[in-house]
């Protein structure tokens, strides 16, 4: 972790190492030679808090049209922004969540631009002097060998917007206030992004990470985690290219449209010969393509300075000090625990931490255990059943303590493994336990080996020529084991009937 | 100091090529304008000009005061910032928060047609 705490606020340097090249694999081939991606997120993440930033009204999403609004986020003359202590709390959290460095010593800045969604004309935000400084994420993107490590480079406090509505009316705009205020933290990285896959890993670490501390709860759909997608191309190793920024883009499936769309757009201009205006661009969901959204002329120019209404925001060390003891654990360290164990792979372990929710039932389920075996159900069964649903962990027709039950019933070799997924099948459908289902559908596992001989012994008479065949051919035992199994209904016990027919058929 | 003076001491330091004064010439003066959504009429940017080089000139004298190792002054009151709870206070009331508003209807603020 860089020092913990910057006390007072030390020189602002804006210098952007360059720290990554990209990997062969990652260059994007032109008319006339590979080119590299290089991107940075700046993401906006909306507090958990229930109140505004600076006013009592209500920072629930929705409402009716204006009615979440105060005379202060109105900017009725006279008011007075006074700041929410619990989303400074939660600001410091995820700080600490980004392994950053936390500033005891940090300043709200009026950001000026005139819109009609802004009634203040100008947004209080953190400029010069943000409240959470240089920090870092692991970020593990599929497939590749080595987590990617993106640098931090601030984390501030600043209001949201109003909301304008354009397609009401064919010549005006409707206006509701009600976000206007909403407390954001802005999570900025450095430029250390090769490509849209890395990206929407990045984005989706993020989420992960400040859902664990419940410093937002990153409703996508609701806009309350959002990405501002920096993207410029260059030569391999070559400096940096002029950036166009890609604003409000709010899905990890947009994230990687919009970098590749925005990448071969730059290339293809540079490749004419042309120049890239920096500007800022707006992302098309439906086309998959970005266009331009401010021309040059308003180039952004805004005089940001101090807030006069707001003092500076000096915080107790020790109050950092007891946030930090108060952390819950993060997706990182429960993967690193999920590991040592309980003995998961690690794609396994990441994928069952990454959120707090699945994690947790996924710890019910492994508790005195098969851990393995409890990952693999989790992950795989449930999670697809979920997924094909489309519904949330919290939806789930199945508990961990009933799929707990299900597992219980494999080890005390009541059921077998095959008959599992059946079972499985009827408590997603029925919510039932597993033990109910395997009582009233008599699908006990037969380990009486009588049975199981009786059943061998017919098939035996019935296909002699199979018989004789199998000592030829020993990948023919696979079509016997599932003839005895199907003549039982699937109900043997899978060992026995692997050393009853092997006797049998005279293959030991 | 004298109006007089001030303005003299300006020209003296626009003469000597003083950063700050200089760096507000009438193409500043529009711009700032035109940010600040001013309707600044043509015959007063030239005199808007001159005022604003003035007081650059009149602030610039404090760069003589020697400020190595004085901690950046941040406010006139010796107070820190209040913080509030993270309680539901305000609104609840749109009548009230559009009372002022030219149009309104359903409860939203009207404005023309803005498009990005």
């Amino acid at each position: 972790m860089p020092g913990m705490f910057g006390i007072r606020p030390g020189k602002w340097v804006m210098t952007v190492l360059d720290v990554r090249t990209a990997r062969p694999d990652q260059r994007i081939a032109g008319e006339t030679g590979d080119w590299e991606v290089i991107i940075g997120l700046e993401v906006h993440a909306q507090v958990t808090s229930k109140s505004k930033l600076f006013s009592g009204a209500s920072a629930a999403y929705g409402g009716e049209p204006n009615a979440h609004v105060s005379l202060v986020d109105a900017a009725m003359p006279g008011m007075l922004p006074v700041l929410n202590k619990y989303c400074v709390e939660q600001a410091v959290r995820a700080g600490l969540g980004l392994n950053a460095q936390i500033n005891l010593w940090s300043r709200f800045d009026r950001k000026n631009y005139f819109y009609p969604d802004l009634p203040q004309g100008y947004q209080i935000s953190q400029y010069k002097h943000p409240i959470v400084g240089e920090g870092e994420v692991e970020v593990e993107v599929d497939g590749d060998p080595e987590p990617l490590v993106v640098r931090i480079e601030r984390l501030h406090l600043e209001q949201d917007a109003g909301k304008s509505i354009h397609d009401l009316s064919p010549k005006e705009t409707f206006i509701d206030l009600n976000r206007a205020g909403v407390a954001l933290m802005e999570i900025v990285s450095r430029p250390d992004i090769r490509s849209g896959k890395e990206a929407a890993a990045y984005f989706a670490k993020l989420r992960s990470i400040l859902r664990a501390l419940g410093v937002c709860d990153g409703n996508m759909e609701e806009g309350s985690m959002r990405a501002d997608v920096n993207v410029s191309v260059r030569r391999p190793g070559e400096k940096f290219g002029t950036r166009c920024e890609i604003k409000n883009v709010n899905s990890l499936k947009f994230i990687v449209q919009a970098v590749e769309y925005e990448a071969r757009r730059q290339i293809e201009i540079l490749e004419n010969g042309g120049v890239i205006d920096q500007e800022t661009r707006l992302f098309n969901a439906a086309t998959g393509e970005t266009r331009t959204m401010r021309s040059k002329e308003d180039a952004h120019d805004y005089r940001y300075f101090p807030d006069p209404d707001l003092l500076p925001l000096e915080i107790d060390p020790a109050w950092v000090e007891a946030i930090k003891a108060n952390l819950p654990e993060l997706p990182d360290a429960k993967k690193k625990r999920f590991i040592s164990d309980y003995g998961l792979s690690a794609y396994d372990a990441r994928v069952l931490s990454a959120e707090s929710e699945a994690a947790a039932f996924f710890e019910t389920v492994a508790r005195g255990r098969d851990a393995k075996l409890a990952a693999n159900w989790v992950s795989q069964e449930l999670f697809g059943v979920l997924n094909k649903a489309g519904l949330e962990l919290s939806a789930s027709p199945v508990s961990a303590d009933q799929l707990g039950g299900l597992l219980d019933l494999m080890a005390d070799g009541t059921i077998n493994g095959k008959i599992a997924k059946e079972v499985f099948a009827k408590m997603v459908d029925t919510g039932e336990s597993a033990g109910v289902i395997v009582e009233r559908e008599g699908l006990r596992q037969v380990t009486d080996l009588g049975a199981i001989e009786a059943a061998i012994d017919s098939l035996i008479a019935a296909n002699p020529d199979k018989a004789a065949e199998v000592k030829e051919k020993p990948k023919a035992f696979g079509w016997w084991v599932g003839q005895v199994m199907k003549a039982m209904d699937g109900k043997a016990n899978p060992a026995a009937v692997n050393a009853l027919l092997k006797a049998r058929l005279g293959l030991e | 100091m004298k109006q007089a003076d001030s303005a003299a001491t300006a020209w003296a330091l626009v003469r000597q090529g003083n950063s700050a004064a200089m760096a507000i010439d009438e193409r500043t003066v529009r711009k700032a304008a035109k940010l600040a959504r001013l309707d600044l009429a043509e015959d007063r940017v030239a005199p808007m000009t001159r005022e604003l080089v003035a007081i650059m000139a009149w602030i610039e004298q404090l760069n003589e005061v020697d400020v190595t190792d004085v901690e950046p002054m941040t406010s006139a009151v010796a107070a820190t910032l209040p913080l509030r709870e993270d309680v539901v206070t305000a609104g609840g009331d749109p009548a009230l928060v559009l009372a002022n508003a030219p149009r309104s209807a359903d409860g939203f603020f009207i404005v023309p047609k803005v498009v990005e």
